[in-house]
């Protein structure tokens, strides 16, 4: 299944290779660019408007910042990753794979004050069983990147658990979309460094200075407990979710009301996302050269950067077809 | 057997205390080979006999624990989702984010220990406490409360990964890296002819204090006892009551431990060439040992520990060296000891 | 309920369980082929049968104070016998063995309240009329009564006079019993499961069963418990003294299942019960404990559901009934 091997892949910010090489060997048509950035850009090529569907093919992840003299290794967070799901979790780091393990005091040797306390990042560093910095250095270098490690499982009412759903959900997406015969000229475009500020994004659209923009994501969802109900964002089997506004960017009016009314007339299930946190590559894009329509179609996602994350099968399922719709409907329409 | 191959089979099955019953058919497999007669107790402890031939021989008690930390369904939420307890201590801070199964009657369950997301959570550094967690199985509250009942166990899916050089993390290594030391103790003395009997001891409920050594101990009353658990290893930040990996397994000494019994213990290590390090407990070791010692008329009782980074962490770290010290240590002990008077004041 | 109106009216505090064990034996003995009571205080009602050994264990014994000092305007310092709150015992009256009243008050300010900062007025003019009502060691219990509020009923030490009088019903009810049979009342539980330990020590049975109370979750905002008031007794799988064998987890629900009586799991991170000194005593017991969902444990005023007790006393009936 495409979907669980592309969330296999190892591929944090900075060093997107291996979900780059999975995607080039996957690509089925097109005119194939990898940019500077490492962006892949597919061209397939149509009379209409210029259209750029984009979605991410970077996740959170770490980088070694250093090893201490007992051969320990310090990293750094890439992306925005709670400190809180860090503790205690499996790693693996470079080339080579080299596992690891985020560790902190034992329970036992931690003051009540402590107990109770988050751990500073400072604090925090990943145990690969070396014994000392040189058997570490053997293993890694400064500046290797590594992700969280876990298979992708599903469970529960046709639930899926895995790391990088963020966006992986939306390249899977993008390599189905691409099957399709399109009338409009269609970019698709799978970006690098969203994470670190919806950098790969920004001089992809630049290249392409594309009509109208497509953004498939993977979003915050918080439909579980401890959560109030005016602060779940979305529902995990709620269907698609589009974004009004956000940090990165507000939807262009026309296009909105446009995606809904297909959604409505598709009888595909669709959730307005309930918060305006968060950022896109629609950010980037919307203000790229003289400016794009953009909107956005997510997959709701519990647990969103941490090593678990979650989504509904339907939901992943509703925006694959809803994008389908849109962009056909982009065919016979302007905005 | 390598002590890594014992430990992938001792890594695997779940034995939450009160629970242990998948560990323990595992622990018999793995005493089959060596041990005439096995029995199991009424909690669940199980005894390894491995006689010497001779009438009346003193008998030695080599044990370790073979239950784990785990959780407990308390209740269902509106979502859908599980309250849990603890059974045993664990770190609330390893919990978020973390993969779990969730054994029902209907068969076992995955699930995660969700995290609110980031745009949620009040940076107030603090800590989340067990009590505002909950496990997500992907159901609503209605199939919820069909599969699951309160007091199902739950349990971490970490397991066995091999790190660089001997070092390896595990599940659960407190406290089956001990048990692999007595597994391996009795394969190193089954060729020699000993003057003592040995009584191998897998207890339950260590996690809970301490309360299978209690009915173990007081059934066996043994002539001498080693009781086998983990120490603390050093990490960054940690250096008090912790010992470095791989320098060979940790003898306690203090009040909880018989003098003449680590004495003898210690002599043998010089004489093997086995390096040792030595723990200062000047009271409760907080291990079986505790127990042990006070069994009915009183048990000479040594400890024997595996330096551990991470306990009751997800993932606990230790060396594969250290195991194996720890058994040739035992059975080098085992062979020379003859009971009698050698343990008396 | 007159029963129980009588165990929760009786003055008993742990260690002081003479007028409790006394009622108790008067009920027992028509019942029982043997009573007696060990060196503990533990009562024993023997029930001879030729089977293996089933006992049941419900504590006697109530929390109270425990006089520590009488200062020369004659007011009372005092400790805690068991587990109290400061915040439970606010102004509340509380009464000595032989009758003297008096009421816990505290220093200054409601704030920061404990134990050490509290007295008990009993309305002496100065020491020498206190010590004439009362002495250094002497203890008291609550001074509250028994009563009937709507399906509910409230009164002090219904933790475990409850428990006692479902033991004492079961025991008259029960029209068969395969085993032979211990009903212990137990002492001394409050301070530490002190009287379960000896008592389960001598009657070295197979199987152990507590009776007792447990925490609720069903008021408002309170802490997240399984129980709820009035959905039948609990089956406490896990406290902080014991988690449950299975023999026992099976021997519980097989007669709450084959009876058709409505019960609620339980697990909880806190709390203990004599299950707790039950299961570690000798060679290792199957223990488990059947409780009866309680309100404002440890207060003046605990709160029970009539019919929660009434299938509490089915329950433990049936288990006599079919035994292990």
């Amino acid at each position: 299944m495409l979907l669980k091997e592309l969330c296999s892949l190892c591929a944090p910010s900075g060093w997107e290779d291996e979900a780059r090489k999975f995607i080039l060997e996957n690509i089925p048509a097109g005119e194939v660019t990898v940019d500077t950035m490492g962006n892949v850009i597919v061209h397939k090529k149509g009379k209409g408007k210029k259209i750029m569907v984009a979605a991410h093919m970077d996740e959170v992840g770490f980088i070694v910042s250093g090893f201490t003299d007992e051969g320990f290794v310090r990293f750094k967070t890439v992306g925005g990753i709670l400190t809180t799901v860090l503790v205690s979790k499996k790693v693996v780091l470079g080339e080579k794979k080299v596992p690891g393990i985020i560790s902190a005091k034992a329970v036992h040797l931690q003051k009540r004050d402590e107990r109770e306390k988050l751990i500073p990042m400072s604090e925090l560093y990943i145990d690969i069983g070396a014994k000392n910095k040189e058997e570490a250095q053997k293993l890694l270098d400064l500046g290797d990147y590594g992700t969280f490690d876990g298979e992708y499982t599903e469970f529960g009412d046709g639930l899926v658990k895995s790391k990088a759903l963020d966006d992986r959900v939306g390249c899977a997406v993008l390599l189905e979309l691409m099957r399709n015969e399109y009338k409009n000229d269609m970019y698709f475009v799978f970006t690098v460094q969203e994470e670190v500020g919806l950098r790969g994004a920004m001089i992809a659209a630049n290249r392409i200075r594309p009509d109208l923009a497509l953004v498939i994501e993977g979003t915050t969802c918080s439909d579980v407990y401890g959560t109030k109900p005016h602060e779940t964002v979305t529902n995990i089997g709620g269907g698609a979710v589009m974004t009004a506004m956000d940090r990165a960017a507000v939807s262009d009016r026309e296009y909105f009301e446009l995606i809904k009314a297909v959604a409505a007339r598709e009888n595909i299930p669709l959730q307005i996302k309930r918060t305006s946190m968060g950022g896109t590559d629609a950010g980037s894009i919307q203000r790229s050269g003289g400016g794009t329509k953009t909107a956005v179609l997510a997959v709701p996602c519990r647990y969103i950067h941490s090593p678990v994350s979650v989504m509904s099968k339907k939901d992943f399922d509703s925006v694959g077809r809803l994008a389908a719709a849109v962009l056909k409907e982009l065919e016979g329409r302007e905005l | 057997m390598k002590i890594e191959d014992i430990l992938q089979r001792l890594d695997a099955p779940v034995g939450v205390s009160g629970n242990e019953e998948a560990v323990r058919a595992v622990v018999k497999e793995l005493f089959a080979p060596y041990c005439t007669e096995i029995e199991e107790d009424v909690l669940g402890n199980v005894m390894g006999w491995y006689r010497c031939g001779i009438e009346n021989a003193p008998v030695v008690m080599v044990e370790a624990h073979q239950d784990e930390l785990g959780l407990m369904v308390s209740g269902i939420t509106d979502e859908g989702s599980l309250l849990f307890c603890e059974v045993g201590g664990f770190d609330p801070k390893t919990l978020p984010g973390t993969e779990v199964t969730v054994h029902c009657e209907g068969g076992d369950y995955f699930g995660v220990i969700g995290a609110k997301p980031p745009h949620l959570v009040k940076d107030s550094g603090k800590a989340l406490a067990v009590e505002n967690m909950a496990v997500d199985i992907g159901f609503k509250k209605e199939q919820t409360e069909k599969i699951v009942r309160v007091g199902d166990i739950i349990t971490l899916n970490t397991g066995y990964t091999k790190l660089a050089g001997s070092a390896f993390a595990g599940r659960c290594v407190d406290d089956r890296g001990g048990l692999a030391a007595v597994v391996r103790t009795l394969e190193l003395v089954r060729n020699y002819k000993l003057s003592c009997d040995v009584v191998a001891v897998a207890t339950v409920q260590e996690e809970l204090g301490l309360r299978g050594a209690r009915t173990a101990a007081a059934r066996l009353v043994p002539d001498a006892a080693i009781a086998i658990d983990v120490c603390h290893g050093t990490s960054p930040g940690v250096s008090d009551n912790a010992f470095p990996l791989g320098k060979g397994p940790v003898v306690s000494v203090g009040p909880n431990l018989h003098p003449k019994l680590t004495r003898q213990l210690l002599d043998r290590a010089k004489e093997e060439g086995i390096d040792v390090q030595i723990d200062v407990d000047s009271g409760d070791t907080g291990t079986d040992a505790w127990e042990i010692q006070v069994a009915g008329a009183g048990v000479p009782t040594a400890l024997l520990s595996v330096p551990l980074r991470y306990m009751h962490a997800n993932y606990e770290v230790g060396d594969e060296k250290d195991i194996e010290n720890t058994a040739r240590l035992i059975a080098a002990w085992l062979l020379t000891f003859k009971g009698g008077d050698r343990l008396c004041y | 309920m007159e029963l129980l109106k009588k165990l929760t009216r009786c003055w008993s505090p742990s260690g002081r369980e003479d007028n409790i064990r006394e009622l108790i034996a008067a009920e027992m003995e028509p019942y029982v082929t043997d009573v007696y009571t060990d060196p503990m205080g533990n009562l024993i009602c023997r029930k001879k049968g030729n089977g293996k050994r089933l006992m049941f264990a419900a504590h006697m014994d109530e929390i109270g104070f425990m006089v520590t000092n009488i200062d020369d305007k004659g007011f009372l310092r005092f400790v805690s016998v068991g587990g109290i709150s400061a915040h439970n015992c606010v102004n509340r009256g509380v009464i000595f063995e032989n009758g003297t009243r008096g009421v816990i008050s505290y220093e200054k300010t409601v704030r920061d309240l404990n134990l050490d900062k509290m007295y008990i007025d009993i309305g002496a003019a100065d020491r020498a009329e206190a010590e004439k009502k009362v002495s250094v060691g002497d203890m008291a219990g609550y001074d509250e009564d028994f009563a009937l509020m709507g399906g509910c009923a409230s009164a002090k030490s219904m933790d475990d006079r409850v428990g006692c009088y479902a033991l004492i019903k079961a025991v008259q009810a029960a029209k068969t019993c395969p085993n032979d049979l211990y009903a212990v009342f137990t002492v001394q539980e409050e301070l530490g499961l002190r009287g379960a330990k000896t008592a389960s020590f001598n009657v070295e049975p197979d199987m152990g069963i507590a009776i007792d109370v447990s925490m609720v979750g069903d008021t408002p905002e309170s802490a997240k418990h399984s129980l709820s008031l009035g959905k039948g007794p609990g089956v406490k799988l896990k406290d902080a003294s014991f988690i449950i064998h299975p023999k026992a987890r099976e021997f519980m629900l097989g007669a709450a299942k084959a009876a058709e009586i409505p019960y609620q799991l339980e697990a909880a991170a806190y709390g203990g019960t004599d299950a707790g000194a039950i299961h570690l005593s000798g060679g290792g017991v199957p223990s488990g404990t059947i409780s009866v969902p309680t309100r404002y444990i440890h207060s003046p005023r605990e709160v029970v559901n009539l019919a929660d007790v009434e299938n509490t006393v089915r329950l433990v009936t049936k288990m006599i009934e079919t035994g292990i």
